[in-house]
């Protein structure tokens, strides 16, 4: 007994000594510049977050190869909310108020954001958030470098209506409030575009769900109507493993009934055997497949600090990219890591994208992106299939929600307001 | 008539391989500008001359066309020649010409681009790869060009599909043929005599494929063919129907196999030894994580014993979860007998650092598990698709079921086991090793959990949350199906799985699973053992 008790204890010790070398100071004695990163390492949403809190390690790292930032050194505070939502607004508190750091990046789930928003606004303090939302939000210290809706979900719609001519849409999601406000969104847009409310199926399974034989057939039941069908899902993270595998097994190919997801990329894929899976796809705003200069290089970096070849990157890494570089430029513009000067100074920074285009920062605290569509390929990896000719600007008050269709925001004196109203004139409609 | 058939057959083969040997040059020579076509423009104009290719009708030009829809078809950077090309080893490519499939030697993999494809674009290649091998000397070939020629259902395919048919020998081909044509027809601008025939013949067929053409055909039927239409769409549905029945029965069964596997070592531990163990879905993960390690080096070392990998995890993967099973027990459980509370919480925080420990090893993201030739795929009876898979996974669960019966009905140590859970104190008496029993006991249980992990990692993530996912369940179907009764939890864990599987179709899988938990509750308040309860003294004890 004491001798496995022992073992487990130390364990958990190095467990826990790991979290603590990577946030303790590097150079303690000089003054720093904090950058506070709140991703959980363990629990459920591990398996995408740690991957976010190693690219935060890197781009500070190499931020501090050039020099740092305004003459000082960059130091990152790596705490782990484990996956607990309550437990993520006490970490913000505590890199606010403890750590004193000057921004922070974070969170995944958008539960997760929603429990540290209060916190935020209540410190004044600045979150990046890197991670594709629901939109139906904006915060003044909230800066969604991920993409709303209108930056993934509706050209994804689009594209299937045009070149694949679906008529029969399966909305599939977990049951959660992205995929229900994102489902919410499209069904509106669906309708508005003529689709009859029979040619329109919506499922939600529980998070985790793993034996998807009754809802793959469903689906194949649904699409034998005589109407091209296609599933867009918001099925989340770990569920998709055994979604895919149910869907090549039950022999549904991408020809016949394609999927487009919004969560899988290529992290998810690498757990899983892609050969039956050619042909369905992905919207995102970044593919590793993105044949740029900036993109090898970013590669490049990413394997040489992982030490692992095979690892891939993925969308929310290059939002963080993104969002570390406008933090970057925000502050050395503003010279100064105030929030309210950073806040300012953030709106209209403009930054290289990975996919060789300018990203900015527009007034309502989201970014522009290009849109880009990716078939699944057998070395699970994308290929682009459609790109937006132009940036899309991120709206976080959708057009397609008649509660959401007159709020705008818009941060910049002398409006400076999340949730104006436009038809009433006055700020502060619902949401946040 | 057949040997007319055969006859005409033969005849056709000759002319067509006399043409092929007489017209090769000429037409490769002809083909050549079509296959560069492939790789310039958009989709559309790749679509258009893979539409060129196959108005040739030439057979030369199918391994381009494979190569196309299996992203296997690159373009020289430099002059646009179009080529074959398949990975070597570093990062370059051995390529090989499309027409003449002579070797053209390796380059670097910048040297030449891909051919992009896209689902659309793949659909066009599959119906003009359909067109060129419907005469196929491969019974397999062209069957699957009946295949893509009824799903593209095409009225100008008729002229080929009658050739084609009154060439065919084999009698399933033959019937997929008379389908396409069927298709075709509703498509064609053909009398409703025709059409009527064609109505019959895809009703004959019954699937949800046919019943997709027909549905898709209804708005155009006309006031002739529409009582026909609808009669065949309802002899379809109604025969739907019933299998649809039978295929939720067969996926209640298959999901009653998995909380059977997951439940099973469960069933031991908790059941029968009364040890609340939290962290028993973390065996059911090691299990999974030694199937990922013994493929891993497989793969690296003999992959030709990929598809023996399952079986030789299968021991292995007992001997892991058995072995820490047995630490655990040793180290910190049997220290906490009696107290239920202290188990609980000392196995759930163990459950915790078993995770995290995992994770600290192997990372925190899903690691690949493949799945053997033999466990993917599906086949169909009559209307059911029945995927491998599942299939195997409630064998392999009907077999440990056995075999764990058997162990506990008829060896000494099963002896054993029930006398040291019925009577301990006599047990001992009789000369029993108790503690020994104990930890062998809960070893078992645990290497059980290890063999269902193999079972799982055919069908879900292998990562470090595996056993999170089941443990619900599992304690579900063990109180469910009794306490300490090996067949309560085979009859739970049939009854919850076929049960969830009839909800979900009405009440979705959420509610369903809501619905399935009120249910136990309310079962167990009115029989609180379970559905097999043990009866007797040791119920007291």
């Amino acid at each position: 007994m004491k001798k496995i008790g022992n073992l487990g204890q130390a364990a958990l010790a190095a467990v826990i000594g790991a979290g603590l070398t990577i946030g303790s100071p590097v150079q303690a004695q000089e003054e720093t510049i904090k950058v506070g990163v709140l991703h959980s390492l363990s629990g459920t949403m591990a398996i995408s977050e740690t991957t976010l809190k190693d690219v935060m390690l890197m781009l500070i790292e190499d931020q501090n190869k050039k020099g740092g930032l305004l003459g000082k050194k960059l130091e990152a505070v790596v705490v782990d909310p484990a996956s607990d939502w309550p437990l993520f607004a006490e970490k913000a508190r505590e890199l606010i108020e403890v750590n004193k750091v000057a921004a922070t990046f974070g969170c995944w789930t958008s539960v997760s954001r929603k429990s540290v928003l209060p916190v935020f606004e209540e410190l004044n303090s600045v979150l990046f958030y890197p991670v594709q939302y629901e939109g139906e939000e904006s915060s003044k210290n909230i800066f969604y470098t991920g993409a709303a809706p209108n930056q993934q979900a509706i050209p994804a719609v689009d594209y299937l209506m045009e070149t694949e001519s679906v008529e029969r849409w399966v909305l599939a999601g977990t049951d959660y409030v992205y995929p229900r406000t994102t489902n919410k969104i499209l069904e509106q847009y669906l309708k508005d575009k003529g689709v009859a409310e029979e040619d329109i199926m919506i499922n939600y399974t529980p998070f985790g769900h793993s034996d998807w034989q009754t809802i793959v057939s469903d689906i194949k039941a649904f699409g034998s109507a005589g109407k091209k069908t296609a599933v867009v899902s918001t099925i989340n993270g770990d569920a998709n493993v055994p979604f895919y595998k149910e869907l090549g097994n039950q022999g549904i190919s991408a020809e016949d009934i394609p999927v487009v997801a919004f969560s899988v990329g290529e992290e998810e894929l690498a757990g899983l055997d892609t050969a039956p899976l050619v042909g369905h796809l992905a919207a995102w705003n970044y593919f590793m497949s993105v044949d740029t200069d900036e993109n090898a290089e970013f590669i490049e970096k990413w394997h040489a600090f992982i030490g692992d070849e095979k690892r891939v990157t993925n969308d929310p890494m290059e939002a963080h990219y993104i969002g570390f570089n406008m933090w970057v430029k925000a502050v050395e513009k503003a010279g100064t890591t105030d929030p309210d000067a950073v806040i300012d100074a953030l709106v209209g920074v403009a930054v290289a994208n990975l996919s060789g285009g300018m990203s900015s920062m527009g007034p309502n605290h989201h970014i522009t992106k290009p849109v880009l569509i990716g078939e699944i390929q057998d070395d699970g990896q994308f290929e682009t299939v459609f790109e937006t000719p132009g940036l899309v600007l991120g709206d976080e008050w959708s057009d397609y929600l008649p509660e959401s269709k007159p709020l705008i925001s818009d941060w910049r004196a002398p409006l400076s307001c999340g949730n104006f109203n436009v038809d009433t004139g006055k700020c502060g409609g619902q949401g946040t | 008539m057949i040997r007319m058939n055969r006859l005409l057959c033969i005849a056709i083969l000759i002319l067509s391989a006399a043409l092929a040997a007489g017209k090769a040059s000429a037409q490769s020579a002809d083909l050549k500008p079509l296959i560069a076509a492939l790789a310039v423009g958009n989709f559309a104009d790749r679509e258009k001359a893979v539409a060129a290719l196959a108005a040739t009708g030439d057979p030369a030009a199918v391994p381009a066309l494979n190569a196309l829809a299996e992203g296997d078809l690159y373009a020289h950077k430099s002059d646009k020649a179009v080529v074959i090309a398949k990975k070597a080893p570093g990062r370059s490519f051995s390529l090989t010409d499309p027409l003449t499939g002579a070797d053209l030697g390796t380059v670097n993999s910048r040297e030449v681009s891909k051919v992009k494809v896209n689902n659309g674009l793949r659909r066009s290649i599959r119906t003009a790869l359909a067109g060129l091998t419907l005469m196929s000397p491969d019974r397999n070939i062209r069957l699957t060009a009946a295949d893509g020629i009824f799903k593209a259902g095409q009225a100008d395919s008729i002229e080929a599909l009658d050739a084609a048919i009154a060439a065919e020998q084999d009698a399933e081909v033959k019937t997929l043929m008379q389908e396409a044509r069927a298709v075709a027809v509703l498509s064609s601008e053909l009398p409703a005599e025709a059409k009527t025939e064609a109505l019959d013949i895809l009703a004959l067929r019954g699937d949800r494929d046919a019943l997709s053409v027909i549905l898709g055909f209804r708005p155009s039927a006309g006031e002739e063919l529409s009582a026909q239409t609808d009669a065949a769409i309802a002899r379809i549905e109604g025969s739907l129907a019933n299998w649809e029945a039978a295929q939720n029965i067969w996926y209640g069964i298959s999901l009653g196999s998995v909380l059977l596997l997951a439940a099973i070592g469960l069933a031991i531990t908790f059941g029968v030894m009364g040890v609340i163990n939290m962290a028993h879905g973390e065996m059911v993960m090691l299990g999974a994580y030694t199937t990922f390690v013994v493929q891993e080096f497989i793969r690296n070392s003999a992959p030709a014993l990929f598809d023996y990998s399952l079986a030789i995890a299968l021991p292995l993967a007992f001997l892991v979860s058995a072995s820490v099973g047995l630490c655990i027990e040793r180290g910190i459980i049997r220290h906490l007998y009696g107290r239920p509370l202290e188990t609980l919480l000392a196995t759930w925080g163990l459950s915790l650092v078993l995770q995290q420990a995992v994770r600290t090893i192997f990372g925190p993201t899903n690691r690949e598990v493949g799945n053997p030739e033999w466990m993917s795929g599906a086949f169909e009876i009559g209307h059911m698709t029945i995927t491998y898979n599942r299939m195997w996974i409630i064998l392999f669960s009907l077999l440990v079921f056995g075999v764990l019966l058997l162990v506990l009905r008829k060896t000494s140590f099963g002896l054993q086991m029930r006398a040291v859970t019925q009577n301990r104190a006599m047990a001992a008496s009789m000369g029993i090793r108790t503690p020994w029993i104990d930890g062998l006991t809960f070893a078992l249980g645990s290497g059980v959990a290890g063999l269902a992990g193999v079972a799982l990692s055919q069908i879900d993530n292998v990562s470090p949350n595996l056993g999170q996912g089941y443990i619900i369940d599992s304690f579900m179907v063990v109180v469910f199906g009794g306490v300490g009764n090996l067949w309560g939890t085979f009859v739970g864990a049939m009854t919850l799985g076929v049960v969830n599987k009839f909800l979900e179709p009405y009440a979705g899988a959420v509610l369903g699973k809501i619905l399935v938990l009120v249910f136990i509750i309310l079962f167990i308040q009115k029989r609180p053992r379970g559905l097999f309860a043990l009866k007797g003294r040791s119920v007291e004890a």
